[in-house]
């Protein structure tokens, strides 16, 4: 069978999965569908939690820029995965014995005040917008190259998919869907590389692999320097950026990631404290697989492809070559008309762009694997696509129908009609998002690796010092709040869309690019908040009774039936 | 000991338990992968310089332990403290 058949098959079996859990977990109350009725086993929500968090980014986009990158790379596994210990040991526990329903409504409650509430509703509104639209595109990518559609309508169909599951199943429809699409995307993952690990260096676990010597008897990685070097690129093993720069950037990723919303409410789910601190080691094993693999696919396609290509006839490439050259995403330009491939680091030599979108959805193609691996690769794509999708969505519709309407704007709504305004609020994120996947405004790209910057110079703080910080009061936290989100929103605006002057990279402050100043930001928003509290009233007393009573794990049931 | 002191004791024993696992997490990633890089790259292991093996790796693996090892001394403590559910 050919590979668009095999596509149709997996890709139409997986959706009917979706929508069958969906139909069957569906939610009948607010409660189930902000929390799934806060009754997740640990390790079922440990997958959710990974499929959640894994987004087409890790699935399709970060082997790829590794592949491209080398040790640079290295920022995406430390600080995607780093930050799940923050969570665990700082976060998950408190925030679970809390036991609401979202992130607002800890910062609502824990600093007695709407403005605070509305603060965070904003954050994390803005956060989710940039990163969804990034998804859906993810979706749409997938579907133009494989299945040969355009990829708006794509892009629609994912939509629709999205829609029913999120807006039928609420969390309780989502958690379970995403445990599925768990096993779809690191089956996807793990097939191809194991593959190509054993056809490379004959060891089948790709981690050890990729250390190994290949078929010459040459370690793959000094293979890869030595290749690097020959054509002019820094090598492989070794970084091209600052010191300072890899640092900042791993700390806002790490952190980022412990502020995401759509990650913390993941831990509102499950029964107890304890479950909240296993999901949380649960979810970083599964997530683990995939990061350990990625490094591994990484040097896999990058030798693949530079053997491939590298001073090639152009006609005699094969045929994935002439395929991803018709989605634009392979581009050949035969500058000093030889007819044969010049890839090379010096930009005015060089002949070929490739997108690095592109390396792990052509891996197994590159390699020749057979045709149900390569449409296996499709369905994980989309299943990572999708299940961020859907965990985002979740997050802007409970903050908009609890945080706001039901906290704010009319508290006296019945749990009914909260339902059906978080359901319609859904809805319209899933147009939203539609429409920025059709019509992707340039700064996509851009601000996806920025939102991390935004949570970690916002939410971070305010969580942390709520927590180990007793003596932190609502003037604190929103000043802090306010001063690193704008700081960040500043230092974005100005060295990536060139406002306020713009600036190059030379201009950057302490050599810090716009991707690792999150953490500088959340450095003054720690400043800020502590400063500004000092010097004005401490908390009532009822406030620094929740304090105490989060930080110990007893009595987390009660909170169910608030 | 009344259940002020006892949730004082408790606090105290996570807060110590964190500096040292947060500890080890900052040495393996940000000293170990980014800081002594290429100090540790002169080392070798296989066909892995030690400091880029740290940064794609082994750091990960590391964090991984170190939750698991967390949730299993937080679930002693919750029992030593009767604070467990």
């Amino acid at each position: 069978m050919d590979i668009q058949t095999w596509t149709w098959i997996l890709v139409g079996l997986t959706f009917t999965l979706y929508i069958g859990i969906a139909i069957w977990s569906r939610a009948s109350t607010t409660g189930e569908f902000y929390v799934a009725g806060k009754g997740v086993h640990p390790i079922a929500n440990g997958l959710a939690t990974a499929a959640d968090w894994m987004s087409a980014a890790s699935f399709i986009s970060m082997a790829g820029i590794i592949s491209f990158n080398g040790y640079d790379g290295s920022v995406y596994l430390m600080g995607w995965t780093g930050g799940y210990v923050l969570l665990a040991l700082l976060l998950a526990p408190y925030l679970r014995k809390f036991g609401k329903f979202t992130v607002p409504d800890f910062i609502g409650d824990r600093y007695y005040s709407n403005v605070a509430r509305v603060v965070a509703v904003l954050c994390a509104l803005i956060v989710s917008f940039t990163y969804i639209a990034g998804q859906m595109r993810g979706v749409g990518l997938v579907f133009s190259r494989f299945l040969e559609v355009n990829i708006n309508t794509g892009v629609i169909i994912g939509m629709f998919i999205v829609l029913f599951y999120a807006v039928l199943g609420g969390m309780k429809g989502i958690t379970y869907t995403q445990v599925a699409q768990y096993c779809v995307l690191i089956f996807a993952f793990m097939v191809p590389a194991i593959f190509i690990s054993i056809q490379m260096t004959g060891n089948p676990i790709p981690q050890l692999g990729f250390g190994s010597r290949g078929e010459d008897g040459v370690y793959l990685l000094e293979k890869l320097d030595g290749l690097h070097r020959e054509l002019g690129f820094h090598e492989y093993t070794s970084g091209s950026k600052s010191k300072i720069d890899v640092f900042f950037i791993t700390a806002a990723l790490m952190v980022g990631t412990a502020g995401l919303p759509h990650v913390i409410v993941r831990f509102f789910t499950v029964k107890k404290v304890s479950d909240a601190r296993k999901s949380a080691g649960w979810a970083l094993l599964f997530i683990a697989f995939l990061y350990t693999t990625a490094p591994a696919i990484a040097v896999f396609s990058r030798i693949n492809m530079i053997e491939t290509v590298s001073n090639k006839k152009y006609d005699e490439v094969p045929e994935w070559f002439t395929n991803w050259e018709t989605t634009g995403l392979i581009v050949f330009n035969d500058k000093n008309n030889d007819g044969k491939i010049q890839y090379v680091a010096d930009a005015s030599k060089n002949e070929l762009t490739i997108d690095k979108d592109i390396m792990v959805l052509a891996n197994p193609e590159i390699a020749n694997l057979p045709n149900w691996v390569i449409a296996l690769v499709a369905a994980g794509a989309l299943a990572a696509a999708l299940s961020t999708a859907a965990g985002l969505l979740l997050v802007i519709s409970s903050s908009i129908s609890h945080d706001l309407i039901k906290k704010i704007i009319n508290p006296k709504i019945s749990d009914k009609g909260e339902l059906l305004a978080a359901r319609l609020s859904a809805v319209v994120a899933v147009v939203i998002a539609g429409y920025f996947g059709i019509n992707p405004p340039g700064f996509v790209a851009a601000t996806v690796a920025l939102a991390f910057g935004l949570a970690a110079a916002s939410f971070f703080p305010a969580i942390i010092l709520g927590i180990f910080y007793k003596r932190m009061n609502k003037e604190g936290a929103i000043a802090g709040m306010l001063v690193g989100i704008l700081l960040m929103l500043f230092y974005m605006l100005k060295f990536k869309f060139g406002w306020f002057g713009g600036g190059t990279k030379s201009d950057w402050w302490f050599g810090i690019s716009p991707e690792g100043f999150g953490t500088v930001a959340m450095v003054v928003n720690f400043i800020v908040s502590i400063v500004v509290s000092a010097f004005t009233p401490e908390p009532p007393e009822n406030v620094q009774q929740i304090v105490e009573n989060i930080r110990i794990p007893s009595g987390a049931g009660e909170a169910i039936e608030h | 000991m009344t259940d002020k002191q006892k949730a004082k004791a408790y606090w105290k024993k996570n807060l110590k338990y964190l500096s040292i696992l947060l500890s080890i997490w900052f040495l393996v990633s940000y000293v170990f992968g980014i800081l002594l890089v290429e100090q540790l790259n002169t080392i070798r292991i296989g066909g892995f310089k030690l400091g880029f093996w740290f940064a794609q790796q082994g750091a990960i693996y590391v964090f991984v332990i170190l939750i698991f090892v967390y949730i299993r001394l937080m679930n002693r403590l919750d029992k030593k403290f009767n604070l467990d559910e």
